[in-house]
């Protein structure tokens, strides 16, 4: 769509006062600056992004002050802070029941994977274990202006999202899944351990 | 020509019928051409928290509760007339301490007699 007019010409008819846009370009325009955050909070990492949404940091600046109570109005899960087995099925089920396209940013050393906690018996070894992780932050906890870097990383990425053609985003995809399994409570440990469609950590290197 | 002044509201109704539904359309449109819809059982669930519901929501509450209710309230007012009562103890005449012995003791029988007809048993 895009390709389909010269940046160069595009910037002489903005200089002329003609602007230029494209179908995608105004979609995503509207999408990325007016994210959504489902409004929940797990640990210490919580009162960072409650910081941010307050008056210093002022997360408005970027259309995402609207923090929504029910999945069903967000765009966008914000993971901050320790993931406890208990509670990783609750997320999945959270995550499922937002309406696409929806982004997870995955706060803090805890949610990418157990941070100081990873070695607790109750304590999920990252989020990304079971839901598709948009940006990660690190940090312990991660300061506001993290998240807000983080925020815009993923405006940069929904800026980029095509909506046709082969390398369209996932949620106009119609074999791409928008719900992914829930995991239950096994004798020792969530089962499954991690949803192997979506987690496939790198080897490691010794 | 003056248009009829009831010409506004033609022009009104027809706003109000587009405006709604020019949006409307276009979600419908953006959903046919570019979005595949993809709903679940998650997505479709009627209760939308990260916590399944469980059971029915035609719950029965027992009337038992209403009894429990009344004789917790009796009480709760008795302890309100006793505060007072325990402050001004040394100061009070025998009459007036003769009158809160007998509500006392009307409430007490109140009990007696509730507990005796089997008001405070949990019928299941």
């Amino acid at each position: 769509m895009s390709e389909q007019i010269d940046e160069g010409l595009k910037n002489e008819l903005q200089k002329q006062g003609i602007w230029v846009t494209s179908m995608q370009e105004l979609y995503n325009w509207g999408r990325k600056n007016s994210i959504w955050p489902l409004q929940f909070g797990l640990a210490c990492c919580a009162i960072e992004m409650i910081a941010t949404a307050a008056s210093r940091y002022d997360l408005a600046r970027f259309g995402g002050e609207v923090f929504r109570p029910s999945p069903r109005q967000a765009d966008l899960m914000i993971v901050a802070g320790t993931v406890t087995k208990k509670m990783a099925p609750q997320i999945v089920r959270l995550y499922n029941q937002m309406p696409d396209p929806k982004y997870v940013i995955s706060m803090g050393a805890c949610a990418i994977s157990g941070g100081p906690f990873k070695q607790g018996y109750n304590v999920l070894k990252g989020i990304d274990r079971y839901i598709p992780v948009d940006v990660y932050i690190p940090g312990c906890p991660p300061r506001p202006e993290a998240l807000l870097h983080a925020f815009m990383e993923l405006q940069r990425k929904i800026d980029g999202q095509k909506l046709t053609g082969a390398g369209k985003a996932a949620h106009l995809r119609a074999e791409q899944p928008s719900e992914f399994p829930v995991p239950e409570f096994g004798a020792h440990d969530l089962v499954p351990p991690a949803n192997p469609d979506l987690f496939r950590p790198p080897p490691i290197q010794r | 020509m003056t248009p009829s002044p009831y010409f506004f509201l033609v022009v009104f109704c027809g706003v109000a019928l587009v405006f709604p539904i020019a949006p409307l359309a276009l979600a419908w449109l953006w959903r046919r051409f570019f979005q595949t819809p993809k709903p679940g059982a998650a997505k479709n669930a009627t209760y939308e928290c990260g916590v399944e519901s469980l059971g029915g929501a035609q719950v029965q509450f027992q009337s038992q509760f209403y009894l429990y209710a009344i004789i917790f309230l009796i009480f709760d007012v008795e302890s309100i007339f006793l505060v007072p009562f325990a402050v001004a103890f040394t100061g009070l005449p025998i009459g007036a301490f003769i009158a809160m012995l007998v509500f006392l003791l009307l409430l007490l029988e109140g009990l007696v007699w509730a507990w005796s007809k089997g008001c405070l048993d949990w019928v299941k």
